[in-house]
C-alpha cells in the first residue's frame, strides 16, 4: 500500500490520504467556489479517543428554494445563509420571498469509509422548522438529471442510514462501486497513467458525486 | 475407514486446518449460535388501553438475532391492550431507544455492565422516535441491514462484494432464513456458497503445521517467511466511564447513544512467521491507541515497590481497558485474535466487540 503521498491505482484512498485530500479540497473550494460557503473540517474528538487527524468535511445550511411545482433547476440553488459567521442562525423572514416557495435546508458531510476505503457523502434535508425532509421531497429538490441517474445507475443510489458519528438518521450515497468510477476518471483524465495525486482525489470524486445532489464544482478546482 | 472418511468430509467442507481443531471450532460456533438472552418485555404504560394492564412477555432472544424479529412472539401478549391505529414498533431500555440493527446479544453486553437476567425492556407500538432511530419496516429492514453488512464484510475480507452479489436470490433468502431461525446446520451448508475468504486461524495453523491438510484451502495461503496482512471486519462499541469502579453494578447508566463511541473499521491483522501471536489486545489497541498499556507496566514489574510515585500517577491518568465482551464472554486479552474472529464472529462475518474503558484524565 502506498503512503499517503499517492492514491493507490485501484481508486481507493487511505485514511491519511483522505485527511490530506480533504484539506486540499476545502482549500480549493474556498478559493474557486465563491457562490458557496466553505467546507469545514470536523475533527473526531470525543471522550474516549483523541484523534485530531481524523474527521470529516461538513457543509451545512445550504438553502434550496424550491417551488412546489417541479424539481428545482440548478439556477435556483440560492445560497443566502450568512456563512461568514457560522454560529449565527439564518434570518428567515428575509429569505422566503415567495409564499409558494419553501426553504429547504441541506447539510452535507463527506465521511471516510474505512471498510470501502473511499469517501462517502451523507446528507440530510430539513424545513425551516427543523423537521426532516423525506426522500421523496428531497428528490424533488435534486436536478432532474440526477433523479434518472439514481433510478438507472447501479453506482449511485441513496439509502437512509445512521450517520457514523452523530447517532441520527441521514441519507447516504452508496459507496460500492466508487473505486471503479474513480479509476475510470483517472484513466481518462491523466496522461501518464492511472494515478490521481492525493490532493485532487476528493475534487475528482466530488465532481461526480456532487452533481447527483446538485452541487457543481467549477472547472478551476480540477487543476 | 469410516473415521478417515469423516475427517475427509470435514476437511473437504472447510478446506483447512487439522481435524482436532476443526471439531473444537464447530463446537465454539455452536455455542455462539445457541446463545440467548431471556427478555422480560413490558408494554409502555402510555399504550396500555386495558385494565388490568397486561403482564410482561417473556421471550428468549437469540444473541445473534435482532429485536424486530421477536415482534411476532411478543405482540400476541399485548394486542388486546393496544390503542387503535397502526403499529410502528420500537424498544427501549431504561428510556434509551434501542438501535434495532445491532444484534441483541451486543446490545445486552454493551448496555448492561452488570448482566440483568431477565433483561427488562419496554416495547412501544406508537410514537417511533424517527429523529433518532432509522425506520424499521419489520423483517425486510432487518434482512436488508444483514445483507448490507455481509457485503461490507465481504469487501473488507475479499476486496470486493462480488461473492455476495453473485449469490442467487434463493441462496441469499435461504441464508437469511437460516440466521432468522438460528439454524446453524442450514447456515453451515450454505456458507460455501458465500465464498468468503478465510481468515486463517493462527493458533490452529501452528498446531497443525505438519499436517498435510494445513496446506489446503482458503484464500489466504501464506508462503513461509512472508508477511501477510488480512483485514478483519470489526464493529467496536466503546463505553467509557470517568471514574474507576469496584463492581460492575456501580457503572452508571447510559442516557444517550452519544456516550458510546462506535467504530466500524477493519482491523489490519499482520501475520508473519516467527512473529509472536497477534492477540485480541493487539487488535483492540490498534483501534484504540489511547489505551495501549505502557510496556514497562506490561512486562511485570512485580518486584518493584509500588508507592505513591510517578508510575502510580501515570496509571491514574492513563486510560484503561476495563472489560471486553464478545458474545457475552469476558475475554482474556491474550487470546490469539484469529481464534476470536473465527469462532466468535456473527453470521454476517462481523466481529462485534463491546468495550468498557476508564477514560484517561486530561
Amino acid at each position: 500500500m502506498d503512503s499517503a503521498g499517492e492514491v493507490v491505482n485501484d481508486g481507493k484512498i487511505t485514511l491519511e490520504g483522505f485527511t490530506v485530500a480533504a484539506r486540499a479540497f476545502a482549500d480549493k473550494w474556498k478559493r474557486h467556489n465563491l457562490s458557496f460557503p466553505p467546507w469545514s473540517w470536523v475533527p473526531l474528538i470525543n471522550r474516549t479517543m483523541l484523534k485530531k487527524e481524523e474527521g470529516y468535511l461538513s457543509l451545512e445550511k445550504i438553502i434550496i428554494l424550491s417551488s412546489l411545482e417541479g424539481s428545482a433547476e440548478e439556477e435556483s440553488l440560492d445560497v443566502t445563509a450568512d456563512w461568514s459567521e457560522k454560529e449565527e442562525s439564518v434570518d428567515l423572514t428575509v429569505l422566503v420571498q415567495n409564499v409558494e416557495d419553501e426553504a429547504h435546508y441541506y447539510d452535507y458531510h463527506i465521511v471516510y469509509s474505512a471498510s470501502y476505503m473511499v469517501p462517502m457523502l451523507y446528507f440530510r434535508g430539513y424545513s425551516s422548522d427543523g423537521k426532516p425532509l423525506s426522500l421523496d421531497v428531497i428528490k424533488r429538490d435534486l436536478p432532474s438529471s440526477s433523479v434518472s441517474l439514481l433510478l438507472e445507475s447501479k453506482w449511485t443510489f441513496i439509502t437512509q442510514e445512521e450517520h457514523p458519528y452523530l447517532n441520527r438518521p441521514w441519507f447516504k450515497l452508496h459507496p460500492c462501486g466508487t473505486e471503479e468510477w474513480i479509476k475510470l476518471l483517472s484513466e481518462s483524465s491523466s496522461s501518464d497513467g492511472c494515478q490521481i495525486p492525493v490532493e485532487l482525489y476528493l475534487v475528482s470524486w466530488f465532481s461526480v458525486v456532487g452533481q447527483v445532489v446538485g452541487l457543481k464544482i467549477p472547472r478551476e478546482m480540477l487543476i | 475407514f469410516f473415521f478417515f472418511f469423516q475427517v475427509g468430509e470435514l476437511v473437504r467442507r472447510k478446506g483447512s486446518v487439522g481435524e482436532k481443531r476443526m471439531a473444537a471450532n464447530e463446537e465454539a460456533v455452536k455455542y455462539v449460535w445457541e446463545g440467548a438472552i431471556p427478555l422480560q418485555i413490558h408494554l409502555h404504560k402510555s399504550e396500555v388501553a386495558s385494565h388490568p394492564p397486561p403482564p410482561p412477555a417473556l421471550v428468549l432472544a437469540p444473541r445473534i438475532g435482532y429485536l424486530p424479529l421477536l415482534v411476532h412472539l411478543i405482540k400476541p401478549y399485548f394486542k388486546d391492550s393496544l390503542p387503535p391505529g397502526e403499529d410502528s414498533i420500537w424498544f427501549d431500555y431504561k428510556g434509551l431507544p434501542l438501535k434495532w440493527y445491532i444484534p441483541t446479544g451486543v446490545l445486552f453486553d454493551l448496555l448492561c455492565a452488570e448482566p440483568e437476567r431477565p433483561w427488562n425492556l419496554t416495547i412501544h407500538f406508537r410514537g417511533y422516535p424517527s429523529n433518532v432511530l432509522i425506520p424499521c419496516e419489520g423483517e425486510d429492514s432487518v434482512k436488508w441491514n444483514f445483507v448490507n453488512s455481509l457485503k461490507e464484510a465481504a469487501y473488507i475480507i475479499n476486496g470486493n462484494c462480488k461473492n455476495v452479489m453473485n449469490m442467487s436470490q434463493s441462496d441469499q433468502e435461504d441464508l437469511w432464513t437460516s440466521v432468522m431461525n438460528g439454524d446453524l446446520d442450514a447456515y453451515t451448508r450454505l456458507s460455501p456458497k458465500i465464498k468468503m475468504g478465510n481468515i486463517e486461524d493462527e493458533f490452529s495453523r501452528k498446531a497443525s503445521v505438519s499436517s498435510p491438510q494445513s496446506r489446503q484451502g482458503g484464500t489466504e495461503i501464506d508462503v513461509a517467511g512472508q508477511v501477510k496482512t488480512a483485514r478483519v471486519p470489526v464493529r467496536l462499541y466503546v463505553r467509557s466511564v470517568s471514574k474507576d469502579f469496584e463492581n460492575l453494578e456501580d457503572v452508571p447508566e447510559m442516557d444517550t447513544w452519544d456516550e458510546i463511541s462506535y467504530l466500524n473499521r477493519p482491523i489490519d491483522f499482520l501475520r508473519e512467521e516467527g512473529r509472536k501471536c497477534f492477540t485480541l489486545r493487539d487488535a483492540i489497541e490498534s483501534l484504540l491507541p489511547e489505551y495501549i498499556r505502557d510496556r514497562a507496566q506490561r512486562s511485570g514489574e512485580e518486584g518493584e515497590q509500588r508507592t505513591t510515585d510517578a508510575s502510580d500517577v501515570s496509571q491514574e491518568t492513563r486510560g484503561e481497558l476495563k472489560l471486553v465482551r464478545i458474545q457475552g464472554i469476558e475475554m482474556k486479552l491474550e487470546i490469539p485474535f484469529s481464534w476470536v474472529v473465527n469462532n466468535l464472529m456473527n453470521p454476517e462475518f462481523y466481529l462485534h466487540i463491546s468495550v468498557l474503558v476508564k477514560e484517561p484524565q486530561r
